[in-house]
């Protein structure tokens, strides 16, 4: 919706709620309605004021009228023209149009007091939502001191304790420009309790050099800004720890099949971003089954889409294994190229099959929204359900790897294949495994990216180096190593980015990872013993 | 663990002459070729005549051979040392991005905004050319530049990555990490290169019209005779002393080492040289192509160069200029006649290679002429 689509729209709602709150009241007097209609264009703001702050109801109708351009004016009255049939704006009652009408015509500066004037007036509404609404609106833009009686009046009023809060705030945020000394001290104590970003921008605005002139207040408001940004401070400290942690739950989900295939065959799988992007359009393909089939079960789709894209991605790379990469081992660099190969394979297969655009996949209703933690810092549900299911799945693979005869044999043939084959363990099928495990994880990554991210083609290839790093950074065969690498490189770049920006954040993550790895060839967590050399 | 035969080196008495009869003879045809015939189609055959070589045809082999000089340098570095480089794109564009520096200079005020400046600084509302351009409208700084920006770099690079032996798929994935970050820092406007758009719209080159017939058939043939240059060159790197420490390398790394080499030296050094010869490609394919932008430091391009030189055969020096002429060749084929099933054919290419053509087509070749006699694998 174009804004003035979604003003002229609010203004209608308005109308009505207005309309059915103050039904049969038309106590303007005519004296006033004239006065509000016809004159200069200070008395007529002036005289709009005077009447919205005594709170005349059915100043909101004529107002609207007015803003509509359906006011006419005569000697003998005011007349409000809606399809061509005239009421007297003072009675409501159907009147006659005398012959000498002339049409009321309102300049910008008259059309913007009357908005002010019909948003101020909805701070009275018995309606919660349109005071609601009322009190957003006010909060976009700065208060008119002019408004500052009627905040007053709705503060009084007001029984919703958040509202009442804000509309304390806006207050505030008004009188800290008037031209009282007493009041803007008051108003600028008021505002040095708030923790949002928008009273920290007020607040520096009235520090700049030509607006408080007062040395006193101004410390004041230098105190106040500090004890704002104190407040903001933290919610910017946990912001950067929870994207931070969010990033890095996803780079772990992302990374830790290719740990599992990296250090098991020491094979990197330039195909993994596939693999989860074949997992991101199962859930998508599960998601529409359940709009189709079970619309009334949509919200538990995603149950139903985890294992889903486990089974499909396993299955993929279960293939893969069998039918490219065995041929390929001891011979790592090839096997890079082969996977690369599939990738491209895939990726053009998935463009033909279902289309170059990228698909929607659609959030569970529950995980829409957020908790607010603080004024500046919202902890989406998707997000926070990400990292829950990140580690569900590193518990999940840390137990199959550790207690499991599978994972035995896994780590048996990541330390030491020869040894392993001699023991009696069937190498080949524990390769297998290993891999469709491997793509399995990959397929639950793209499962999770689906709920944060576009879910297309190329969905595999913008994670696939950030992945490899921190392969590279966390070292082989420990998964606490691809943990510890996967969060700190989320917590490096998101702290980076806030102060370098996200491009230069990502370039110093990657110079870091290289000089990091000078110090420790192997990574954060090598193995010890003597299958370093290869 | 390397799947490559022998490299067959000439008896020790003809290896100083580099080439036998029969080699230099093709060289010789080469060079006549680039520099003679296609000219001669090109420029004197009218365009109505059978014989007539169209100006497609040339840009798209001059725009190759500058692709096989890196399928060249791939080789020297993965073919004959063992290292996998997934990140030559990035000094292939460095090199691009040098010239191209020099060629927007070049336009001068007929850029659209007539200013002094490169139509994207005034568009970001830039005052004065930023440090790094300073000196770019010199062509002989500029050429420097071709030269010094990928081997300073890859020297760096190399260091670290060789001295704390780094090698195989990390090596390799670590290059690749680099070109992506080289793109990102391309694609931001703030470095002061273009942006996404990069440089085009090319004018002139040395005050010549860049896209005039004359001046592309130069540059056409300075690039065959650089990729026959380069060739000779790698022919006697590898055939040389230092060839053949670089193969023992690729081979038994761990025992060169214990035999006395410092197998860092001859890594970097060859390492080097093969960023080198990638820039100067670059450098000569910016003002032929007419534009030069991030994507050409894409993981993907990057890998793309290693496929040349896997096609055409790695550890010969034949088969990447082969290799690239085949896989390029396949794809503006493609591109023109189904587009949509490049991409499985590169990758079924990428497959089938690794698979089941280990040496390339050369392997293939020297199998059909060894037929009946007995195939050696």
């Amino acid at each position: 919706m174009t804004p003035s689509l979604a003003s002229a729209a609010r203004r209608c709602c308005l109308a009505l709620v207005v309309f059915a709150a103050c039904a049969p009241a038309w106590a303007l007097d005519a004296a006033q309605a004239r006065a509000i209609a016809t004159g200069d264009n200070d008395a007529r703001i002036a005289a709009l004021q005077d009447a919205v702050t005594r709170g005349d109801p059915g100043v909101a109708t004529f107002a609207q009228a007015l803003l509509d351009d359906a006011v006419k004016t005569s000697a003998t009255g005011v007349f409000v023209v809606r399809d061509d049939k005239a009421v007297d704006a003072v009675t409501g009652q159907p009147a006659k149009l005398p012959d000498d009408a002339e049409d009321v015509s309102n300049n910008n500066r008259m059309r913007g007091a009357l908005e002010a004037a019909l948003s101020g007036l909805r701070l009275l509404s018995p309606e919660l939502p349109v005071r609601r609404g009322a009190v957003d609106d006010l909060a976009k833009g700065d208060v008119d001191p002019a408004m500052l009686p009627l905040v007053d009046k709705a503060l009084a009023r007001e029984t919703d304790a958040t509202l009442k809060s804000r509309l304390g705030r806006l207050k505030a945020a008004a009188q800290v420009a008037s031209p009282d000394r007493a009041q803007r001290l008051q108003a600028i104590q008021a505002l040095s309790h708030s923790g949002e970003p928008a009273v920290r921008a007020l607040l520096q605005a009235r520090l700049a050099p030509d607006a408080e002139s007062d040395p006193e207040l101004r410390a004041q408001l230098a105190t106040a800004v500090a004890q704002v940004d104190g407040r903001l401070a933290w919610g910017e400290r946990l912001g950067v720890l929870f994207t931070g942690a969010s990033l890095g739950s996803i780079l772990l989900l992302v990374a830790l099949g290719l740990a599992i295939t990296y250090g098991l065959m020491g094979v990197i799988n330039m195909a993994h971003g596939e693999l989860m992007m074949i997992g991101a359009y199962t859930t998508w393909g599960v998601q529409n089954l359940f709009r189709h089939f079970a619309p009334g079960w949509f919200d538990a789709y995603i149950v139903l889409a985890i294992p889903a894209s486990f089974l499909v991605a396993a299955a993929v790379g279960a293939v893969l294994e069998r039918g490219v990469i065995r041929f390929l081992y001891g011979r790592p660099l090839e096997t890079l190229l082969a996977t690369w190969g599939i990738s491209l394979v895939l990726m053009q297969a998935v463009r033909s099959l279902f289309g170059a655009q990228n698909v929607e996949v659609e959030n569970p209703s529950w995980m829409s929204g957020g908790i607010a933690v603080a004024s500046n810092l919202v902890l989406p549900w998707n997000r926070l359900a990400i990292i829950a299911f990140a580690a569900i799945v590193l518990l999940g693979t840390y137990l199959l790897i550790n207690r499991t005869r599978l994972g035995l044999f896994v780590r048996g043939v990541t330390q030491n294949r020869r040894m392993a084959s001699c023991t009696g363990i069937d190498t080949v099928r524990v390769d297998t495994l290993a891999f469709a495990l491997g793509a399995g994880i990959a397929g639950m990554a793209g499962c999770a990216l689906s709920q944060v991210g576009n879910v297309g083609p190329d969905l595999g290839q913008s994670y696939i180096v950030d992945s490899f790093m921190v392969v590279v950074l966390g070292g082989v065969g420990q998964i606490a190593g691809t943990v510890l690498a996967a969060l700190g490189l989320g917590l490096m770049n998101k702290a980076l980015e806030g102060v370098a920006g996200a491009v230069l954040a990502k370039i110093f993550v990657l110079v870091f990872i290289v000089v990091f790895i000078q110090k420790r060839p192997q990574g954060l967590f090598a193995l010890k013993g003597r299958s370093a050399e290869s | 663990m390397s799947p490559e035969s022998p490299v067959r080196l000439l008896p020790e008495s003809r290896r100083g002459l580099l080439l036998g009869v029969r080699g230099w003879s093709v060289v010789i045809g080469a060079v006549a070729i680039v520099a003679l015939v296609v000219p001669l189609l090109n420029l004197a055959v009218p365009a109505g005549n059978p014989l007539h070589l169209g100006d497609w045809g040339v840009a798209l082999v001059a725009k190759i051979m500058c692709y096989a000089m890196c399928a060249l340098a791939m080789d020297l570095i993965w073919g004959y040392t063992g290292i996998l480089s997934l990140g030559h794109g990035l000094y292939f564009a460095l090199g691009g991005y040098a010239m191209g520096m020099y060629l927007m200079r070049q336009i001068g005020r007929d850029g659209n905004y007539r200013s002094e400046l490169p139509d994207f600084m005034v568009f970001l509302d830039w005052k004065a050319l930023p440090w790094t351009w300073g000196g770019s409208a010199s062509f002989a700084f500029q050429m420097l530049l071709v030269v010094a920006v990928p081997g300073v770099l890859s020297a760096v690079f190399g260091w670290f990555a060789f001295r704390s032996r780094i090698k195989g798929v990390y090596f390799s994935i670590i290059t690749q990490a680099l070109t992506y970050a080289g793109m990102l820092l391309f694609f931001r406007n703030e470095t002061g290169f273009g942006g996404n758009n990069g440089f085009t719209d090319f004018k002139r080159i040395l005050d010549v019209p860049v896209a005039a017939p004359s001046t592309r058939m130069v540059l056409f043939v300075i690039t065959g005779l650089t990729l026959i240059a380069f060739y000779l060159l790698a022919r006697a790197v590898v055939n040389s002393k230092f060839g053949r420490v670089l193969r023992a390398i690729r081979d038994a790394e761990t025992r060169v080492m214990f035999t006395g080499y410092d197998p860092l030296k001859y890594k970097l050094s060859i390492w080097v040289l093969s960023a080198v010869m990638c820039g100067i490609a670059g450098a000569l394919y910016v003002p032929q192509v007419g534009i030069i932008n991030p994507s050409e430091m894409s993981p993907a391009a990057s890998i793309e160069m290693a496929i040349w030189a896997a096609v055409g055969g790695r550890g010969t020096l034949v088969g990447p200029i082969v290799g690239a002429f085949f896989v390029n060749g396949a794809k503006s084929w493609f591109t023109q006649a189904f587009p949509e099933f490049w991409l499985y054919f590169l990758g079924a290419l990428f497959i089938a290679v690794t698979l089941f053509l280990p040496r390339g087509i050369m392997g293939l070749a020297d199998r059909f002429r060894k037929k009946g006699v007995e195939v050696r694998e």
